[in-house]
């Protein structure tokens, strides 16, 4: 008897994915997909979706152990060689807590996310996507946790990431990002993430932190970002499925998308500030500058993306021309912020020395040297005469991104920009024309903002002085915060550069 | 354009986090020394509505932006001052409220001749 043969990749796959729902006749389908309809959107015809990677779940699963197991080998023989020694200098491990801090949680929001679009699409093709898509993420997540919880065990700031991530100022600001994704509509959470932060601005999450990770010898992290990196394209490949699904379905679609696309675009490039300063500011060993990160995988890459996309009626995003222009200030505005602020940080920040502000002259000459080296030079003289700049007040945040509104005015790099808006006879406030456009589209969203200053204001932080908020943050004040001069990561650094010159003296002997 | 939402009547049922009620008797108010970026943002602030514009000058503005070399050559009479976009000249004997200052105003003063340590503004 001759074998069965083996099905087809195409047939297994229509075979384990579609025909395997119906319709349902005690509830109407309208109640079983309740969010399919009130963002406006129009489908037509779910078969029209197409999955370029027709993945069926055993295969799935079965990739992703292979990944898995590669992975943990590797993070072993980190932790059992003592990997973290060889880093290029303890300032790296900022990055790392960063990442882990306003990063990870996104992974985790992620999966979330997904599970709830991909259970509210009323068709198969998306749905099935988004599950892998949803599996992934919290793949990610953990791997990403575990990956860093090796770091823990030696330096601050990492203990507490997931009660950080609710309470602590500025992570709040990641944490906005994704809370306002999820309370959005089906359609509109997967243009949010799966299209504009996956596929439009990924490379400037992703790319900056696994290269500056290999450059500063954190192979931990370039680890899991090469095990992540096969799931990557799969994103990019659903949000661009998204986009193009959603355009073909019915002209109607057009609009609200555009709208879509305009405000992800701008949520997304604010939280993506904080990646500018870790590249141009926290890695001991640069990469590149933003200014030319973003000229490739924005100005370049997003351009020819923009210009596939004209057929379908889609421009590129509002206020991408004033992102592109503040590549010259953001960095080091958004180091100004945590300089100042890092006392309630759970990383810590320092100045640039005379070598790094050369860098950043040459790499920055429209606006380096005029405007920000004189800053680090009179903060140096502050820290020198024993007063190092702490700033005692808490800033004014901008209602939508929620950062410190320290962002200057387009053209005008001397002036901070402020707008307004007025909503039900309060006044709120934003950083950027692109943040208040997006207030005044659901001003109703915003005007529950959680802004943690406010939040503090209202004694809803454990008190009323920074100290009280901090523990309320669960930091641990003196270890986690503060200089890096002065913090005990960097004492225990030279103390084990001690240790190896003792060694390798005696060896030498 | 209407709300979009999935809820009937969510439009009603939104609950403004930051009203005034919410601050113990405070209102928010914001501060901005211009010309002098040192301080990245705007400072914010719960003050009581009927505390002396005075006390803004006298006890505020020393204590947080005091460490500025600029600080000690700031000529009070010549400070030029907004709240909410419109000139003003502080009555200090009034009350936040009596100079126009509200829930969420945002004060910015000029000082001028001082625009930053050797005149850079963004320092």
């Amino acid at each position: 008897m001759a074998a069965k043969k083996k099905l087809g990749l195409k047939q297994r796959y229509n075979l384990m994915t579609r025909g395997l729902d119906w319709e349902t006749s005690y509830q109407p389908m309208d109640k079983v997909f309740p969010e399919a309809t009130f963002e406006g959107i129009k489908i037509k015809d779910w078969d029209k979706w197409q999955d370029p990677f027709r993945l069926t779940m055993d295969s799935y699963w079965k990739f992703q152990a292979e990944k898995e197991r590669k992975l943990y080998a590797v993070l072993d023989s980190f932790a059992q060689n003592n990997g973290q020694l060889g880093l290029s200098d303890p300032r790296y491990v900022n990055t790392v807590k960063l990442f882990l801090t306003g990063v990870s949680p996104l992974e985790y929001q992620a999966h979330r996310g997904f599970a709830h679009a991909g259970r509210q699409m009323p068709g198969v093709g998306p749905r099935i996507a988004a599950q892998m898509q949803s599996l992934d993420e919290l793949r990610h997540a953990q791997t990403q946790i575990h990956t860093i919880s090796h770091y823990n065990k030696y330096f601050d700031g990492l203990h507490e990431f997931r009660h950080m991530h609710d309470r602590v100022w500025y992570l709040s600001v990641p944490k906005s990002f994704f809370d306002d994704a999820r309370t959005s509509g089906p359609f509109e959470y997967m243009i949010a993430i799966g299209f504009a932060f996956e596929y439009v601005l990924t490379n400037l999450l992703f790319v900056p932190f696994m290269s500056g990770a290999a450059y500063n010898g954190d192979l931990a992290t370039v680890t899991f970002g090469f095990s992540a990196q096969s799931d990557e394209s799969r994103h990019m490949t659903l949000g661009i499925e998204v986009i193009k699904f959603l355009l073909e379905q019915d002209p109607d679609n057009l609009p609200i998308v555009q709208k879509w696309v305009d405000k992800w675009f701008w949520r997304g490039y604010k939280v993506l500030t904080l990646v500018a300063m870790m590249m141009d500011y926290m890695l001991p060993k640069r990469i590149m500058s933003w200014k030319e990160a973003w000229e490739i995988y924005f100005t370049q890459a997003g351009g020819a993306l923009f210009e596939d996309l004209a057929r379908y009626g889609i421009r590129p995003p509002k206020y991408a021309d004033v992102a592109t222009a503040e590549c010259d200030h953001v960095a080091h505005q958004n180091w100004s912020i945590f300089y100042q602020y890092t006392h309630a940080a759970a990383f810590h920040t320092w100045l640039p020395n005379s070598e790094e502000m050369d860098w950043l002259s040459e790499k920055y000459p429209e606006s380096f040297d005029k405007h920000y080296r004189p800053r680090y030079e009179q903060w140096a003289r502050m820290e020198a005469d024993g007063n190092r700049f702490y700033n005692n007040a808490l800033p004014q945040l901008c209602t939508t991104c929620q950062i410190p509104m320290g962002y200057t005015e387009p053209g005008d790099p001397t002036t901070i920009a402020f707008r307004t808006s007025e909503h039900k006879g309060d006044i709120y406030h934003f950083c950027s024309d692109g943040c208040k456009d997006i207030f005044d589209g659901e001003p109703e969203k915003y005007s529950q903002s959680w802004l943690p200053v406010h939040q503090i204001f209202q004694g809803n932080c454990g008190g009323a002085d920074v100290e009280d908020v901090l523990k309320w943050y669960n930091m641990n004040l003196g270890a986690d915060n503060l200089d890096q001069n002065v913090s005990p990561d960097q004492e225990l650094w030279d103390e084990w550069q001690r240790q190896r010159a003792a060694v390798s003296s005696v060896a030498a002997e | 354009m209407g709300v979009v939402a999935l809820k009937p009547g969510y439009e009603d049922q939104v609950e403004i986090r930051d009203r005034l009620e919410n601050f113990h008797g405070n209102q928010l108010v914001y501060l901005h020394w211009e010309e002098h970026l040192m301080f990245c943002a705007a400072l914010a602030f719960p003050f009581p509505p009927d505390m002396p514009f005075g006390a803004i000058i006298g006890e505020i503005i020393p204590t947080f932006y005091g460490m500025h070399p600029d600080f000690e050559k700031i000529d009070w009479g010549q400070v030029r001052w907004t709240v909410d976009g419109k000139e003003i000249t502080p009555d200090p004997e009034k009350s936040l409220a009596d100079n126009g200052v509200r829930h969420k105003s945002l004060i910015r003063f000029w000082t001028p001749g001082l625009t930053g340590v050797n005149g850079v503004p963004t320092v």
